[in-house]
């Protein structure tokens, strides 16, 4: 027994599951003996006949969805210029499985190297080919299929196996490689199965059991018997905290003592909003734009922007709606904006300081917002600020945004402008930041420059603790600096929803958390039980 | 935005791409089966000046990487070029018949 393993990677479908580990074996590592030209052409079309039969066999017994990816995976199979490489290779004298391999590999890289999410997803569609047609010219055929319930581990799982396993008995799926814009993740979110990708460092020991948990990311191997009743406990507290989440929903949040705590949300995209009741939260802490920024289309102008601010702002009511500047640079690059190849792109031009470097571009996601303020409650926020000067700067390149608009006719209106606070030098100096209307703490970043540990390097992970005593520190320092300049301040990070964690905020003297859209209910019930004491 | 023109069994016309996530694996089975359905030879190009590809070629479709928001060119051979350019250019103005609901889900 090689021991207890715990991994976090990242989470690519929510749930809880424990069960027996099973290996994806790994396809390209067959061997066969080759034969004739001849033989090896004939071998290749027999192999991708008998896979387009599989194939089609499998989108019989598919739902819809699964049945349109099939049927996408079949025409590319079924297409002469996916094999035409393959059979010229062949013809050249090399042998079936290796001309096979070469061809698909070269375009698996080409989609690989796309910058647009969904064509490199589509690599695992053609790898998915790849290894079928190589299993069938090993001549194994399909491996044993797992038992249902089972945790599948390995590199990267194609979306026919997905779809050729019975999941109604549970289990879930822990892969070294994958991406969370993948078919396979798609559809394991789609088939609620637990799903957690890019786990480095797996060993190649036997495991014989697991624990996947979708929402962290996390997979623990032949996990220790107090872990495995830490789960049991969550799964049965899953369907009651269901209940209770529900129960609290819509209500008002406070604190043991009664006191009042304003509960936001976090959105990335406007459409998420569609799903949401404005009544369970007290409006939004946290705008992302980065989504308007990320277009293939490339950068967006400023009719695109005003519209979606304002549907964002139609939908809060009078609630507030805090919009935050564009936030590229770091481990969000942006085609056209941010800067490539500096060495430590998170200590680089990011946030507010790629902004005031691109005038052109703030300029127009200044108008756009100054506009869109007429239709609701807005509040705009500078990332990653880091000297007062560059609030003054913001600052006025709004006033002069909302100068060329009144100067044009067009309806606008001069919305507060804050911070957020995610750089040390602020959280320490809080005072002297007055220029802001608001602070909103950025507890991910504020961590990650705290501890000196980056989000992105996964050995450091732990280090990044958004709990240590420093970082909790600093928060109740811009929480009282926030009191002596007579300024609200929330915070926006994930420690706001983690429940761990609300009772040292709420010590902290902190009244506002802004969380992602699905931990609202958790957040309430659990504020409920805070004393809040020591603030 | 469609501006089909025929002449002698020579057709072609562009149109611009709304469908949100792009040319994508959903969009591209249907246009090529509804390519593979005219006798004519099809090529679709991501620019006026090309460069073609095969347009009963899912791999090829596929492997041009077509983001929302290009224009792509049809151009066509033979004895129906004029519907098939036509019924490709109606496809893709349809959005696939797809709703945005789909968008994303590939």
């Amino acid at each position: 027994m090689p021991g207890m393993v715990e991994r976090f990677g990242r989470a690519a479908a929510p749930g809880l599951a424990f069960g027996p580990v099973h290996r994806i074996a790994d396809r390209t590592v067959l061997v066969r003996r080759a034969g004739s030209p001849d033989e090896e052409r004939a071998a290749l079309e027999a192999a991708i006949a008998t896979a387009s039969e599989d194939i089609a066999a499998l989108m019989a017994a598919a739902d819809d969805d699964g049945a349109a990816m099939l049927e996408f995976q079949l025409a590319l199979l079924e297409d002469d210029a996916l094999r035409a490489p393959a059979l010229d290779a062949i013809a050249g004298g090399t042998d079936a499985a290796s001309a096979w391999r070469d061809a698909l590999n070269a375009q698996i890289e080409d989609y690989r190297a796309s910058d647009d999410a969904y064509f490199a997803a589509r690599a695992s569609d053609l790898q998915d080919l790849s290894d079928r047609v190589l299993g069938h010219l090993a001549g194994g055929g399909a491996e044993a299929a797992p038992a249902p319930g089972t945790i599948l581990l390995g590199r990267d799982l194609t979306p026919s196996r997905f779809l050729a396993l019975d999941w109604s008995k549970g289990g879930a799926i822990a892969l070294s490689e994958g991406s969370p814009s993948s078919h396979v993740a798609m559809l394991a979110r789609s088939r609620s199965v637990p799903m957690v990708v890019g786990l480095s460092d797996i060993p190649d020991a036997a495991f014989s059991e697991a624990i996947v948990d979708g929402e962290s990311g996390r997979l623990v191997l032949d996990p220790l018997p107090e872990q495995r009743a830490a789960l049991a406990a969550l799964q049965s507290d899953a369907a009651l905290r269901v209940g209770a989440e529900a129960a609290v929903l819509r209500e008002p949040a406070h604190i043991a003592s009664g006191e009042r705590v304003a509960v936001l949300i976090n959105v990335a995209k406007p459409d998420e909003l569609a799903a949401i009741d404005p009544a369970i939260c007290d409006g939004i802490g946290l705008v992302r734009t980065e989504f308007l920024f990320s277009s293939p289309a490339g950068l967006p102008d400023e009719e695109t922007q005003y519209r979606a601010y304002r549907t964002i702002l139609e939908w809060a009511g009078d609630k507030p709606v805090t919009i935050r500047t564009v936030d590229a640079g770091g481990d969000k690059p942006v085609a056209g904006l941010t800067i490539d190849g500096e060495s430590n792109p998170f200590l680089g031009t990011r946030g507010v300081r790629l902004s005031l470097e691109r005038p052109a571009i703030f300029r127009l996601q200044l108008r756009a917002l100054a506009r869109a303020a007429e239709h609701g409650n807005l509040k705009i926020m500078l990332p990653m600020v880091t000297v007062p000067s560059e609030i003054d700067r913001a600052a006025a390149l709004l006033g002069a945004a909302i100068e060329e608009l009144e100067a044009e006719g067009i309806p606008c209106r001069r919305p507060p402008l804050g911070i957020m606070v995610e750089v040390p030098a602020v959280a320490v100096v809080p005072e002297l930041f007055g220029a802001a209307a608001f602070f909103s703490i950025g507890s991910n970043d504020l961590t990650q420059y705290t501890t000196a540990a980056a989000r992105d390097i996964a050995a450091v992970a732990e280090l990044g603790d958004a709990g240590h005593p420093a970082v909790i520190a600093l928060i109740r320092n811009v929480v009282e600096g926030a009191a002596k300049l007579g300024i609200d301040v929330s915070l926006c990070g994930d420690m706001g929803g983690d429940p761990q964690l609300l009772p040292a905020l709420m010590s902290a003297g902190l009244r506002a958390v802004s969380v992602a859209p699905p931990l609202v209910g958790r957040v309430k019930l659990a504020l409920a039980r805070i004393s809040g004491e020591g603030a | 935005m469609a501006e089909p023109g025929s002449s002698n069994g020579a057709s072609a016309g562009s149109v611009l791409l709304t469908h949100a996530v792009g040319l994508h694996a959903r969009p591209s089975v249907k246009l090529t089966k509804l390519a593979k359905t005219f006798g004519a030879s099809i090529e679709l190009g991501t620019g006026p000046e090309g460069p073609w590809i095969d347009a009963k070629s899912i791999v090829k479709v596929m492997a041009a990487k077509a983001p929302q928001g290009t224009t792509l060119h049809f151009r066509a051979v033979g004895p129906d070029a004029g519907e098939a350019v036509a019924a490709l250019v109606d496809l893709v103005e349809r959005d696939f018949d797809e709703a945005a609901a789909h968008a994303g889900n590939g």
